[in-house]
């Protein structure tokens, strides 16, 4: 339905080109993003799992950490102290999967820290980035030069033919491999690079200064493979992918352990010299350990209908208390057919298990399935 | 025959004291890409304003209502099993469901296409 424009919005600098593309704008985060172009959700999704698809990340914060010391180490100690990965490993010209968390373990946001050599560059949430600014602020600023970058666009370009178009404004990107990071010109535009992205497929994320940002976005959506993506498929591509979004499936109530991310705390911070020495380590190093309560996992529904966030979840076909949520739900248009994710207690967390979903006063079987339901294609 | 129409985006195709339901063509491509609909069952009686369907995009899941009190006398089984039927062909072959009229009285409140045509602008 038509919305009202809202002046408090902010705009991308890709705000015009959404528009002539057929952007439908709705407002995400504080900003006015485009749910679909005129391709619409379905086809978006799927060109993108085909060819290459572009979407407009620029909401999302990013932040330059360099280390006053001029010694790159510590900045990556001093993060250390705010998410339970190992930063000091990241190697020069490597990005990594992180989270803040919070005393009691919980998610404050979740991020990509990327080493640039001279400085560490975060990727954070939209929704979080004021936040995590001041949470930055508050814990790191006596060892680090914290550098908000409010004038870089994000690019995404994702899927199977993004490699191809990409190298042909970069030639360097062909030899990139998945979670690597460069300093790289595009298309003549000084730009950071990383091979990474939020669809399951092999892509890449472009940070460009904004006033590069259309001309590159123009550039890239020239090339035949390519077409402009909303945010509604880039939504319905991370479900399929397994990948969670912050608000959602993880929060503040959620640790990374329940939410299936132990995959992301390295070892040196689970044991070593450098374990532990972040927010909620007791939490979450106890929870590694001994195992949670509770755990994310993915979530077929049997019928077609499909299952959306809230809705809740039950052990049986009648009666009995709730036992879980689903936080994510929708309709994967890769597999035809509803997916969902949720949290389960970790006893009924085993795959090929069912449980119930109460949709319109009746329960619904669900099969507890690995995730991703759609494989990833990173170019490892 | 005649043809009205709901503020919800619903038109109604009357024929004696029957009722064909279904979703306006500007409702479809507001929702977008429909991939699942859910439908009354028949011999069902609903009351104006009931939830009596669901249709679903990739992003979101809107109820459709009874526009009219009736029973159901018909359910389209296409459109349950091609959902996509409603972004093609939504004023015609993806008709959700057939209403035997309870109260005709009832078809007063409903908008005709040019009023309806004057509400989507």
């Amino acid at each position: 339905m038509p919305s009202r424009k809202d002046e408090s919005l902010k705009r991308t600098p890709l705000h015009a080109l959404h528009l002539a593309r057929g952007g439908r704008i709705v407002p995400f985060a504080g900003y006015e993003m485009p749910v679909q172009y005129a391709t619409g959700v379905l086809k978006e999704h799927l060109h993108t799992r085909a060819g290459a698809g572009l979407f407009d990340v620029s909401h999302m914060g990013q932040i330059a950490l360099r280390a006053k010391s001029g010694r790159a180490e510590d900045a990556a100690r001093a993060l250390e102290r705010l998410v339970p990965q190992d930063v000091t490993a990241l190697a020069p010209g490597r990005q990594r999967y992180a989270q803040f968390t919070n005393a009691a373990g919980g998610i404050l946001d979740d991020l990509m820290i990327a080493n640039f050599g001279d400085h560490l560059f975060l990727v954070v949430n939209a929704s979080c980035k004021a936040e995590d600014e001041a949470h930055l602020r508050a814990h790191v600023s006596d060892d680090c030069i914290i550098e908000p970058l409010p004038d870089r666009a994000l690019l995404a370009l994702q899927g199977p033919k993004a490699e191809a178009v990409l190298a042909k404004f970069c030639p360097d990107v062909a030899a990139m491999r998945f979670m690597d990071a460069r300093a790289r010109r595009v298309d003549g535009i000084e730009c950071l690079v990383s091979r990474s992205g939020y669809t399951g497929e092999d892509g890449f994320e472009i940070s460009v200064p904004a006033e590069h940002a259309e001309v590159l976005a123009s550039a890239l959506l020239d090339h035949d493979d390519v077409l402009p993506i909303g945010l509604g498929a880039r939504d319905s591509l991370r479900l399929e992918a397994g990948l969670c979004l912050y608000g959602h499936d993880i929060d503040t109530t959620t640790t990374p352990v329940e939410a299936a991310l132990s995959w992301s705390i390295q070892k040196s911070r689970r044991e070593g010299a450098r374990a532990r020495g972040f927010f909620g380590a007791e939490v979450i190093l106890s929870q590694l350990e001994r195992g949670a309560a509770r755990k994310r996992v993915g979530l077929k529904p049997e019928g077609r209908a499909p299952v959306r966030e809230g809705a809740p979840l039950f052990a049986g076909e009648v009666s009995g208390e709730p036992i879980g949520r689903v936080t994510s739900g929708g309709f994967g248009p890769s597999l035809n057919a509803p997916v969902a994710m949720g949290y389960l207690p970790t006893a009924l967390a085993h795959e090929g298990g069912i449980v119930f979903a109460e949709l319109r006063g009746q329960r619904l079987p669900l099969r507890v399935t690995a995730m991703p339901f759609v494989p990833n294609s990173y170019k490892r | 025959m005649t043809t009205l129409y709901t503020s919800d985006h619903e038109w109604l195709r009357i024929e004696g004291d029957v009722a064909t339901i279904g979703i306006t063509d500007y409702a479809q491509s507001q929702l977008g890409d429909v991939v699942f609909v859910e439908l009354p069952k028949v011999g069902r009686t609903l009351k104006k304003a009931e939830a009596a369907a669901v249709v679903e995009s990739v992003k979101a899941a809107s109820d459709v209502y009874a526009p009219v009190s009736g029973e159901v006398l018909e359910v389209n089984d296409a459109v349950a099993a091609e959902p996509s039927l409603v972004n093609s062909d939504a004023g015609d072959k993806a008709w959700f469901f057939k209403l035997k009229l309870a109260d005709k009285a009832e078809l007063g409140g409903l908008m005709d296409e040019a009023a309806y045509k004057a509400h989507t602008e």
